[in-house]
C-alpha cells in the first residue's frame, strides 16, 4: 500500500512544475488569451521533450508511460493555466490507442505522439459534438457517441469555431456527417483516461486558484488585520483544501486504476470527474469571494482560471451526468478496491 | 503508487477476517449492564488473541502494528460492524499517553489492565465552560502533603460511572499563560469525592456523564508528564487518536451506505433522479474518505509522525455521516418521524459527528492555521 508518487514521477512533476513556471508566466498567458492564440514556441517545446506522447506505446513512437504520468503533466498545465493543445492531442491519441485497430495506430500515434499531427475529441450530442477543444484546428478530430468513436480529419467535417468564456483554449462544434472511419474497439479506457485528464487539469487549477486566496488572506488587511485571520475567510480556505485533495485523489486513483486495475476505471473516472467538476469551479468561485472586488476585474488573473474550471467541468460530460453514471456503476456491497 | 496490499498486509487482512468470522460477538445485548458486559467480554476476547492495543509496542503487551495495519484493524472491525471493546478510550488514548510519557512505575501499573478490560478507563478534559477552548479549564489541582487536591466539574466523560481511573486534565497553576499552567493526571474514581450523574443526549440515552469533584484525592506519582505538561501530553493523544481513524470511519460509513442504498431499493426511491443524484454524491465522498485517508497514512508512514492534516477526514466523516442519514430519512418520508425508526436514532445521533472529538469549527481553524498558513485569529 503507497499512495504516492515513485522518485521517477515526482521527477516529472517537478520539472513540468518548473518548466511550465517559467514559460507560462501569468501575463504571458494573459497576452495569449487576449489574442486568442497559443505559444506555438512553447508547444514545439513539449513536443520535442516528448510531452504528447507519454502515455503512447513505444511502439507507436511515445514514451510507454501511463496514465499516472500524464495525469501528473495535465494538473500542472491546469495550475500553469498553459494555453497549449496538450488535451486535445491526447484525448484523441488516448481513444485511438484505446479504440483504434491496429492499421489505424500506426497511422495516427506516431504523428500525435511527436506533435506532427495534432489531434482534438469531441461527445456527440446526436450528430454534434458541440464543445471540442482546439476542433478548429486539429488534423484529426475523435468523436465519441454511443455507438463508439468516429475519427475523421477536419478538412472533411463540418466544423465551426465557437468563442467561450475560457479564452485560453480555443473550440469548435462539429459535425461529422458521415464521414471518416470508425474505431472497432472498446473506447472505454480511453473515455475514462480522458476524463482523468479533465480532472487532473481542474485539480491543477483549483490548486492554483486555492493558493491564490491564500496569498491574498495574508497580506490583505481590513479593520487592522489579515482577512485570513477571520473566520469566515479562514474557514472557505479550508474548504477549499478540502475539495481541492479530494479532486485530487479522485484523480490519482482513477488514474491508478486505468493502468493496474481497468475493471474500476469507469467509476473511477466518473467520479473523478464528477467530483473535480464541482471542486474546480467552487474553489474559484471561492477565491473570487476571497479576493473581494479586486477578483471580479479583468486586471486580476484570477478570472481566466474561474472559466476554465467552469469550461472543464461542462466538457466532456458535467458532473451531474457523470454522478448519473455513478450511480448507475456502483452496486450495493460493491467491494473497494483495496 | 500502488493501492493493492502487500503478500504480508493482505494475510494479516485474511487472518484478521477469517478471526473475526469466527469470533464476531453479535450486537449487544438490551440492558445498559447487560450492553457492557458484552463489551468488556469482546475486549479480553481481543486481548487474548493478540487484537487489544494493537498498535502499542509489543513491549508493553501490544503488537506493533504498522499504520497500514492499524487501518486495516480499523476497517475490518467497521466492515464486520463489531462492537468497540469496552475501553477503547484506555487503549487510544490513556494507554499511549502513559506509554509515551509515563515513568516505569506507571507503566508497570497501568498498562495491562487497560488491554485485558480489567480497568476501564475515562477522559475528564471538557468542563462546562471549556468545550473548545480546552485551555481555558478551570478545574484546580492543588498539591498539599504530597498528593494532590482536585475540584471542579467535567462533562462528557463516556463510561464515567463504570471507569476506575480518570485521565484527568486539571490547572496546577493559575499565574502563567492558561496552556502552560495545566497538569495531565491519572485520577481514581472510586472515591466518594468524585460524583457521576448521568447526561441524557438528545436520543435520550445516557451515553455521558458529568462529573462533579469536590476536593478529590490524586497521589503525586499519579502525575503524567511531568507538573505543568498537561498540554502537551494531552495533545499528542488527539493527534494519534486523529491519524489512523481515517480509513476506519471510512469503512464504517461505507456500510452505512450500503444499508442505505438497500433502502431505497426496498422503497423504490432509487429510480428517482434526485435520489440518485444524492447517493451518487456520497457514493463518492465515502470513497474519497477512503482514498484521503489512505493517501494521508502514506504521508504519516514516509514522514513518521502524523500531522495536522489529519484533521481533514474528521471533518469530512461527520459530514458524509450526516448527509447519509438526512438522505435515507427522507426516502422514509413520513416513517422517517417515527421514534423507534433505526434511521431516526441514527439521524439525531449523528449531528453530534461534527462536535464530538473536535467541532468542525475547530478542524477548520486548525486547517488554517497549520496547514494554509492563514494568520491566527488570536
Amino acid at each position: 500500500m503507497n499512495f504516492d508518487f515513485s522518485d521517477d514521477q515526482q521527477a516529472i512533476k517537478r520539472t513540468a512544475k518548473d518548466l511550465l513556471a517559467d514559460r507560462f508566466k501569468l501575463d504571458h498567458v494573459r497576452e495569449l488569451a487576449e489574442a486568442g492564440t497559443y505559444d506555438d514556441d512553447a508547444w514545439k517545446e513539449l513536443c520535442e521533450l516528448g510531452w504528447p506522447g507519454i502515455f503512447i506505446d513505444e511502439q507507436y513512437g511515445g514514451q510507454g508511460l501511463g496514465i499516472v504520468e500524464l495525469v501528473i503533466l495535465m494538473e500542472e498545465l491546469g495550475y500553469a493555466l498553459a494555453p497549449v493543445p496538450f488535451l486535445s492531442n491526447a484525448a484523441a491519441g488516448l481513444l485511438i490507442q484505446s479504440a483504434g485497430s491496429e492499421e489505424q495506430k500506426q497511422r495516427w500515434l506516431p504523428g500525435l505522439a511527436s506533435g506532427e499531427l495534432s489531434g482534438a475529441a469531441g461527445l456527440l450530442r446526436g450528430e454534434e459534438a458541440k464543445l471540442v477543444p482546439d476542433g478548429d484546428a486539429a488534423d484529426v478530430i475523435a468523436l465519441c457517441g454511443p455507438e463508439g468513436v468516429r475519427v475523421v480529419e477536419r478538412s472533411a467535417a463540418e466544423v465551426e469555431p465557437v468563442t467561450t468564456m475560457d479564452a485560453t483554449r480555443r473550440f469548435a462544434r462539429v459535425r461529422a456527417n458521415g464521414a471518416g472511419e470508425a474505431l472497432p474497439g472498446e473506447p472505454g479506457p480511453g473515455v475514462g483516461a480522458g476524463l482523468l485528464a479533465v480532472s487532473a487539469e481542474l485539480t491543477g487549477v483549483a490548486q492554483r486558484a486555492m493558493e491564490m486566496a491564500i496569498e491574498y488572506a495574508r497580506d490583505r488587511k481590513q479593520f487592522g488585520r489579515p482577512i485570513g485571520a477571520y473566520q469566515a475567510v479562514s474557514h472557505r480556505c479550508a474548504q477549499m483544501l478540502l475539495e481541492t485533495e479530494g479532486a485530487r485523489s479522485a484523480t490519482y486513483y482513477g488514474a491508478w486504476t486505468a493502468d493496474a486495475q481497468p475493471e474500476q476505471l469507469e467509476l473511477a473516472a466518473s467520479m473523478a470527474k464528477a467530483y473535480a467538476s464541482d471542486a474546480g469551479w467552487r474553489v474559484c468561485s471561492s477565491s473570487l469571494q476571497v479576493h473581494g472586488g479586486i477578483g471580479f476585474t479583468w486586471e486580476h488573473d484570477l478570472h481566466f482560471f474561474l472559466k476554465r474550471a467552469k469550461v472543464d467541468a461542462l466538457l466532456w460530460g458535467s458532473a451531474s451526468e457523470h454522478r448519473e453514471r455513478v450511480a448507475g456503476l456502483s452496486e450495493v456491497g460493491e467491494a473497494a478496491a483495496v | 503508487m500502488d493501492l493493492t496490499l502487500s503478500p504480508s498486509e493482505a494475510a494479516f487482512r485474511d487472518e484478521l477476517r477469517a478471526w473475526l468470522a469466527e469470533n464476531h460477538p453479535g450486537a449487544d445485548p438490551p440492558g445498559d449492564d447487560e450492553a457492557f458486559e458484552h463489551r468488556r467480554e469482546w475486549q479480553r476476547k481481543l486481548f487474548e488473541a493478540g487484537y487489544a492495543g494493537f498498535s502499542w509496542p509489543k513491549e508493553y503487551g501490544g503488537r506493533g502494528a504498522t499504520m497500514v495495519e492499524q487501518a486495516l484493524f480499523g476497517e475490518e472491525m467497521a466492515r464486520a460492524k463489531a462492537p468497540s471493546p469496552v475501553n477503547v478510550l484506555g487503549m487510544v488514548m490513556g494507554g499511549p499517553v502513559v506509554i509515551t510519557h509515563g515513568t516505569d512505575d506507571q507503566k508497570e501499573r497501568w498498562l495491562r489492565p487497560i488491554l485485558t478490560g480489567e480497568e476501564i478507563w475515562c477522559q475528564g478534559f471538557s468542563e462546562p465552560e471549556s468545550g473548545s477552548d480546552l485551555a481555558s479549564l478551570k478545574t484546580k489541582a492543588v498539591k498539599s502533603n504530597g498528593e494532590w487536591i482536585v475540584t471542579g466539574q467535567k462533562v462528557w466523560t463516556t463510561y464515567a460511572h463504570r471507569a476506575k481511573w480518570c485521565m484527568l486534565v486539571a490547572r496546577t497553576d493559575q499565574d502563567v499563560p492558561k496552556h502552560q499552567g495545566l497538569t495531565y493526571f491519572i485520577m481514581d474514581m472510586e472515591q466518594e469525592e468524585v460524583q457521576v450523574r448521568p447526561l441524557h443526549q438528545i436520543t435520550k440515552e445516557p451515553e455521558f456523564n458529568e462529573l462533579f469533584i469536590e476536593e478529590a484525592r490524586i497521589p503525586d506519582e499519579n502525575v503524567v508528564g511531568g507538573v505543568g505538561n498537561g498540554w502537551a501530553v494531552a495533545i499528542t493523544t488527539l493527534m494519534n487518536e486523529r491519524a489512523g481513524l481515517g480509513a476506519a470511519a471510512a469503512a464504517g460509513v461505507k456500510m452505512a451506505l450500503d444499508e442505505l442504498k438497500l433502502l431505497a431499493q426496498e422503497r423504490g426511491a432509487d429510480e428517482d433522479p434526485v435520489i440518485r443524484q444524492r447517493l451518487a454524491q456520497l457514493t463518492i465522498e465515502v470513497e474519497l474518505l477512503r482514498l484521503n485517508s489512505w493517501r494521508g497514512l502514506t504521508q504519516i508512514m514516509k514522514r513518521g509522525v502524523p500531522g495536522p492534516e489529519g484533521s481533514l477526514p474528521k471533518w469530512q466523516w461527520g459530514e458524509i455521516n450526516q448527509a447519509l442519514t438526512e438522505l435515507a430519512v427522507d426516502i422514509l418520508g413520513e416513517e422517517g418521524a417515527y421514534w423507534d425508526s433505526p434511521w431516526t436514532y441514527r439521524l439525531l445521533r449523528s449531528r453530534a459527528n461534527s462536535i464530538e472529538g473536535g467541532t468542525t469549527e475547530i478542524l477548520k481553524n486548525i486547517i488554517a492555521e497549520r496547514v494554509l498558513g492563514l494568520p491566527k485569529l488570536r
